[in-house]
């Protein structure tokens, strides 16, 4: 007969390689990024340009390139995405429009990056014309985050006690103003991790701006939200395997300073809900 | 003097009937206990006064409910809740500091001027008997307050906004004896100014600080009159057995 | 007080459009879409387009097939599924029902990480290691293969099984494992008899989304499956995907041209299986809660 607790011994031991086997090879390609790119990183290579077909100096307009579209991104979509939250949450009925709107964001979130950025270029680059530029860019990377915001936003607004909301309502608060007045301000550090969250995504994405804004060579900064420019993810895409010849410490420069960018955004946002977590008062 | 002046009420919630075919008056500037076991009707009977029950979807209603000769579903939403405030079971501050949970229905109500949002503020809360208790922290957040003040806060708040009717839904349930005390210590004040619903499940406060006692059953009001009588002799079997603890 | 009704009026059909801004969305991405691929099916039939077995999209005339590439982001996703389905729903299990708090915690602060890592520097990454050891191993000419491209995908998609994975199982009422353990069972025969079955709907779930996650990649097998458009019959083969070729070649399409709609067209294909995949894992999500 089978002994249970020898074959439960064998089960859990599977089961702990099995999370070894995701962990560590997770550690291990922050290590190896860390290890490797830490020597290029130095003042030079994150003020400097390009030089000599991006096999030396800097990625300074890459950052700053990523910097734009990111904020970009978030101008268009947290607005869109709070208000939509805001309706998800407190004004829809429990009905089939309510159904197909959820089922929407479900998409939203789903559809493929390089299909938002075919979606960018059909609609802001040639039907806008727009051209390939830092606002369709902006505009695509926006309508790619607003399902993250929309989620975390709505989970935030959910955390609010609904008792607030009646006391508010009972002393003759219309809806919006209690919404505006108590529902959102406690809801402001969640809004806030998603919107960080969403960011990070937005700066790592590399596949919906390749066609409607990311400039293969660019060495200088953008001079207008119409022109195309250099975007950090995009530049560690071309010189790892369009440019010959690339120093691979510049390669593994430039994929630590995206890592870190991104890894620093999400580091922030779990931060901030730590920090509100413990500050809780209800 | 009636201040409010109800009519065939029929209420549902879904397929639930809370409240039928009630048709009774409130008397204005007295307290009026509400009693009975739960699920009897009387948080629903309540919330009606300020038309709290409409935040549910599934409400419906038929009847009508007079305030000062007005029907109040014809009256504008936010100015029957400002007329007729709640407090409520639990004490629900707000997230707010002291001050700011008293002053946000003032606010709310259009009122920006820093020197009369403090008049208000320091009226309602001596008015709660409060005053001499947070006068020096009123920054501090409402929820450093113990249960009893924080439900006398509650009470506060719904002064500040200078209502005609106190609705209170059972407000000392969650409170130890000498908080309750002091809460029926404010109310029996308030009744000079006020008309005051009080819903409660401890038949001893209905006896202590109500003018009129009514006692629900199933949704049905089955007796209304002064307190003496209906604690001494009630018309009712049920209203007797109720009283005397033999159901609820 | 009139003032501020109507503002409130304005504000809350602003919130109502808002709310609706997902479903425009949506509708909007798949109009064009069409709008932009439709086209193709002027010189290459539906059928034609999705059967053809030849990817020449600038000889004169151009040959419009997919089937290679449906092929391509087929193996790569059937091989990264292999790996991560097992992996992930077992990283799921542990952390759900084994993991001590701090260490689950750890865990799933360390997969939270892994989910953030763009897909650019994932690409990268098994470029550098990935790509030069399965050419050594399995003495390859190149290391660019579907095989690579299955492995590191696999990385990708089990943030999403897990975390989706993990939720299911957590939400497994306490009461049937409290019962079956009170019948003397042992912690695994609870888990496989009595956990595993009930949480299988949002396990599926996870697996669809993290199937779904494979499908839409784009970077990081763009730079590891060595992107040639043929059959493949081996997974030691390099191949290449859906999303690969759009990245890939809509740089150097022209607009307008029979290259571009084709590309278009494959985004409806990407398009309409993410659309499949999504309403399928949200069926099975449902299933659960209600």
């Amino acid at each position: 007969m089978r002994n249970p607790r020898r074959t439960q011994k064998i089960a859990f031991f599977l089961l702990f390689l099995a999370t070894l086997f995701i962990v560590v090879p997770v550690g291990l390609i922050v290590i190896i990024i860390i290890q490797k790119g830490l020597p290029a990183v130095n003042w030079q290579f994150l003020s400097d340009v390009p030089r000599q077909g991006m096999r030396a100096g800097g990625i300074f307009p890459a950052i700053i390139g990523t910097v734009y579209l990111v904020t970009g991104a978030i101008i268009f979509a947290l607005p869109i995405g709070v208000l939509a939250a805001i309706y998800l949450n407190e004004y829809a009925g429990d009905n089939f429009l309510t159904r197909i709107i959820k089922l929407a964001i479900v998409n939203l979130a789903g559809v493929p990056s390089v299909v938002y950025g075919l979606f960018g270029l059909a609609l802001f680059v040639v039907f806008f014309r727009f051209g390939a530029s830092i606002i369709a860019g902006s505009f695509t990377l926006g309508i790619m985050t607003l399902p993250i915001i929309i989620t975390t936003s709505r989970e935030a607004l959910e955390s609010v006690p609904y008792s607030f909301r009646e006391v508010s309502r009972s002393l003759g608060a219309s809806k919006w103003q209690t919404i505006r007045y108590i529902v959102l301000p406690n809801a402001l550090s969640g809004i806030l991790t998603g919107t960080i969250l969403g960011l990070g995504r937005a700066a790592g994405e590399t596949a919906p701006i390749l066609f409607t804004v990311a400039a293969f060579y660019l060495p200088r900064l953008p001079h207008s939200v119409f022109e195309q420019t250099m975007a950090l993810p995009y530049h560690l895409y071309v010189i790892s395997t369009q440019v010959p010849n690339v120093d691979e410490k510049v390669r593994y420069g430039t994929a630590l300073v995206l890592l870190a960018l991104v890894l620093f955004m999400n580091l922030v946002a779990i931060v901030i809900r730590f920090k509100f977590r413990k500050k809780k008062k209800w | 003097m009636v201040a409010f002046s109800i009519r065939d009420l029929n209420i549902w919630f879904g397929a639930v009937h809370a409240l039928s075919n009630l048709t009774m008056d409130i008397p204005a500037k007295e307290i009026l206990s509400v009693i009975g076991p739960s699920n009897s009707g009387k948080t629903t009977f309540l919330r009606m006064l300020n038309r709290l029950n409409e935040l549910n979807v599934n409400f419906r209603m038929s009847g009508a409910v007079d305030m000062g000769g007005k029907d109040i579903r014809k009256m504008e939403t936010e100015l029957v809740r400002k007329k007729v405030g709640m407090v409520f079971a639990l004490p629900l501050p707000l997230p707010l500091s002291i001050f700011e949970n008293v002053a946000y229905g003032v606010r709310i109500h259009g009122v920006k001027n820093r020197n009369k949002l403090e008049v208000s503020v320091e009226r309602a809360l001596r008015q709660a008997y409060l005053w001499e208790e947070v006068k020096d922290r009123l920054e501090l957040s409402a929820f450093k307050l113990s249960g009893g003040q924080q439900q006398r806060l509650c009470i506060a708040r719904t002064l500040a906004v200078e209502p005609e009717v106190i609705l209170f839904d059972e407000p000392c349930s969650g409170l130890d004896p000498v908080s309750t005390a002091k809460v029926e210590e404010a109310m029996m004040k308030l009744k000079t100014d006020y008309t005051i619903v009080l819903v409660t499940n401890n038949v001893k406060q209905a006896a202590r600080v109500g003018d009129k006692t009514a006692f629900f059953l199933s949704g049905k009001l089955v007796e209304l009159d002064k307190t003496d009588t209906v604690f001494t002799v009630p018309r009712d079997k049920r209203t007797d057995d109720y009283i005397r603890g033999k159901f609820g | 007080m009139n003032i501020r009704k109507v503002k409130e009026f304005f504000i809350e059909k602003l919130i109502f459009i808002c709310g609706l801004a997902s479903i425009f969305f949506v509708v909007l991405i798949f109009l064009f879409l069409l709008r932009e691929g439709a086209a193709v099916f002027n010189s290459v039939s539906p059928a034609g387009f999705l059967s053809g077995r030849s990817w020449y999209p600038i000889s004169e005339p151009p040959q419009l097939g997919i089937l290679p590439l449906i092929l391509g982001s087929l193996m790569v996703t059937v091989g990264a599924a292999v790996i991560s389905i097992p992996v992930g729903v077992a990283c799921a299990v542990y952390i759900a029902e084994i993991a001590p708090p701090s260490v689950k915690e750890a865990l799933k602060s360390g997969i939270e990480l892994l989910a953030a890592i763009p897909s650019v520097v994932i690409g990268f990454i098994g470029m550098v290691t990935l790509v030069p050891w399965v050419k050594s191993v399995f003495r390859l000419p190149t290391g660019l293969t579907a095989l690579s491209g299955s492995i590191m995908l696999a990385f990708m998609a089990m943030p999403t099984i897990v975390s989706v994975a993990e939720d299911a199982l957590y939400s497994v009422p306490k009461s049937y494992k409290e019962g079956a353990l009170a019948l003397g069972a042992t912690h695994w025969q609870v888990i496989h008899r009595v956990i595993l079955p009930a949480a299988a709907s949002g396990i599926l779930a996870a697996v669809m989304l993290g199937i779904g996650r494979v499908i839409g990649e784009t970077m990081a097998v763009m730079m590891i499956t060595g992107n040639s458009a043929v059959i493949p019959n081996s997974i030691l083969q390099p191949v290449r995907t859906l999303t690969a070729t759009i990245a890939a070649e809509m740089g150097e399409a022209v607009v307008g041209s029979e290259h571009y709609f084709a590309l278009f067209a494959v985004g409806i294909v990407l398009f309409v299986i993410s659309f499949a995949v999504n309403v399928t894992a949200d069926l099975f999500l449902h299933k659960r809660t209600s």
